[in-house]
């Protein structure tokens, strides 16, 4: 930092240094010719002094803080409008990936290919288990399911038809949310998956981990006409709709709970239809969703 | 500044990787360094994303450090932060899609680790844009060095695994052996935080406060 400004008076030429050179290596003149400018740790303090507005001005503060938000504002509004399309579609894909997960196909390199092959057909249902849509159930959001809008997949792995359901719900400190694929039998699990936006790692964050997912593979949803799958604490008292909780991850587990009794619940007379494929026949809406859903289907074609 | 690499400069890039650590010395960033610490991963991508966010956030200030008026130069650094997180994000989103689910809070958490704003107003405010730049560098790696440690260890001993890779042997969780689920918990990266500064100041007396 001791270093100094020595200007040569007779071209300009600039050394930093503790001495005067003693000649100037372009116009050879003597250390004599040499003057002390200022030293070069000062330099910084002195540019402020050179602006000519007062930055200190009530005035300039609010003119500079609107240019500063426009250009912000402008920058991000272009950024994000830039690259929201191949954000939506790494976002279709992720959800693409997230339901083959369930049907425990993982690691794919072309999800779309391998989801347009496995799920045969993405409907929209309500609670009484009627069909509403044919097709498009892929494209409602999450947050817009209710019950008279559910979506399902209808998946073929194997030969053998698999139903998956996607579910919502609250973990400790976020969203979590998973999909079931459930056995054609409208009752035995087979597979699911779990994810979370913000559980703690290596504790809540275990819900997404193969070791608390392949719990529930085999498993029953319903007993007696009730959902009864549960996540629990130590010994099961049903083997066949429990599964042990995560030690540690109590309040996440009772969201994982509490998303299964919600969001099942809601396929509850989808899941009875096809338990007892006989019973669904004397039901009356059958022929009405029928008609319903070819109404739907050629709508969705038409867009 | 007539040299890229004058003292001054290397001092800028090298000091905040030991002898004045952002997280051991300045004792800035201590809240993200608890959260994403568990495991190696996280920890890893969120010190290079706060490299990069400090060296450009440093130099974006640096740039305009001369017009900005001193009264609501906190605001500023601020929006500039928050501006170059939110594209950061938006890109990795577009293009790392993976990557950002997997720090999902985390990068929004960058805006509040005050290792930035500390950097802005104790040097980028001062200096030119090469040296703040180099400066950032220096720190954001600085930060993600104590972040890799402590992750190593939490995960190690929370989990048995590295990178999600289990590295303790099951022939010793047969023999009785258990994780320890305290390294899991926040606590404990304070426990550790304290022993890396512990080690740190015993073996330079230099930094050893009176």
């Amino acid at each position: 930092m001791a270093a100094k400004k020595y200007v040569c008076k007779v071209c300009g030429y600039t050394h930093e240094g503790n001495s005067a050179p003693d000649a100037c290596p372009l116009c050879k003149a003597g250390s004599d010719q040499f003057d002390v400018v200022a030293e070069a740790g000062a330099e910084q303090e002195e540019k402020p002094k050179k602006k000519g507005i007062n930055t200190n001005s009530d005035f300039y503060a609010i003119i500079y803080a609107a240019i500063v938000v426009v250009i912000v504002a402008i920058l991000l509004a272009g950024v994000s409008s830039a690259l929201k399309p191949m954000q939506d579609e790494n976002i279709r894909l992720d959800k693409m990936k997230q339901i083959l997960a369930s049907l425990h196909i993982a690691d794919v390199k072309d999800a779309k290919a391998e989801f347009e092959q496995v799920v045969k057909k993405d409907a929209v249902i309500d609670s009484n288990g009627n069909e509403k849509m044919a097709t498009g159930g892929f494209d409602v959001a999450n947050d817009a399911i209710t019950p008279d809008n559910l979506p399902i997949y209808v998946c073929e792995v194997d030969g053998e038809e698999k139903y998956v359901i996607p579910m919502t719900g609250q973990g400790l400190w976020g969203a979590i949310w998973g999909y079931m694929a459930v056995n054609s039998d409208g009752n035995s699990i087979y597979g699911v998956y779990f994810s979370h936006a913000s559980e703690t790692p290596g504790l809540g964050a275990e819900i997404a981990g193969s070791k608390f997912t392949s719990l529930f593979d085999g498993k029953n949803i319903m007993d007696g006409g009730e959902i009864a799958l549960q996540a629990v604490k130590g010994r099961l008292s049903n083997e066949a709709t429990q599964v042990n909780a995560i030690s540690g991850a109590t309040i996440t587990c009772n969201g994982v709970n509490a998303m299964l009794k919600k969001c099942l619940g809601n396929y509850k007379a989808f899941l009875a239809a096809k338990q007892q494929p006989v019973t669904n026949v004397e039901t009356t809406p059958c022929c009405a969703s029928d008609s319903i859903c070819s109404d739907a289907g050629t709508k969705s074609t038409e867009e | 500044m007539a040299e890229l690499f004058s003292k001054k400069n290397k001092e800028a890039l090298t000091t905040p990787l030991l002898k004045n650590n952002p997280v051991t010395l300045q004792v800035l960033g201590i809240c993200s360094a608890l959260a994403v610490t568990s495991k190696l991963a996280p920890a890893v991508v969120m010190g290079l994303s706060v490299t990069i966010i400090v060296a450009m956030a440093n130099v974006v200030i640096s740039l305009i450090r001369n017009t900005i008026p001193n009264r609501i130069r906190i605001i500023i650094q601020l929006v500039v932060v928050a501006a170059l997180v939110t594209m950061v994000s938006e890109v990795l989103k577009a293009f790392a899609y993976d990557v950002s689910v997997q720090l999902s809070v985390y990068i929004g958490l960058i805006i509040t680790n005050c290792i930035l704003m500390g950097r802005l107003e104790a040097f980028a405010m001062q200096n030119g844009p090469w040296a703040s730049f180099l400066d950032g560098i220096g720190n954001g790696v600085g930060y993600a060095l104590i972040l890799v440690i402590v992750a190593f260890f939490r995960e190690l001993f929370g989990s048995g695994t590295l990178f999600d890779i289990q590295v303790i042997p099951q022939a010793l969780y047969d023999a009785g052996y258990i994780n320890n689920g305290l390294m899991l918990m926040a606590p404990m990266a304070f426990f550790l935080i304290a022993g890396i500064i512990w080690v740190q100041r015993a073996k330079d007396k230099s930094l050893q406060e009176d």
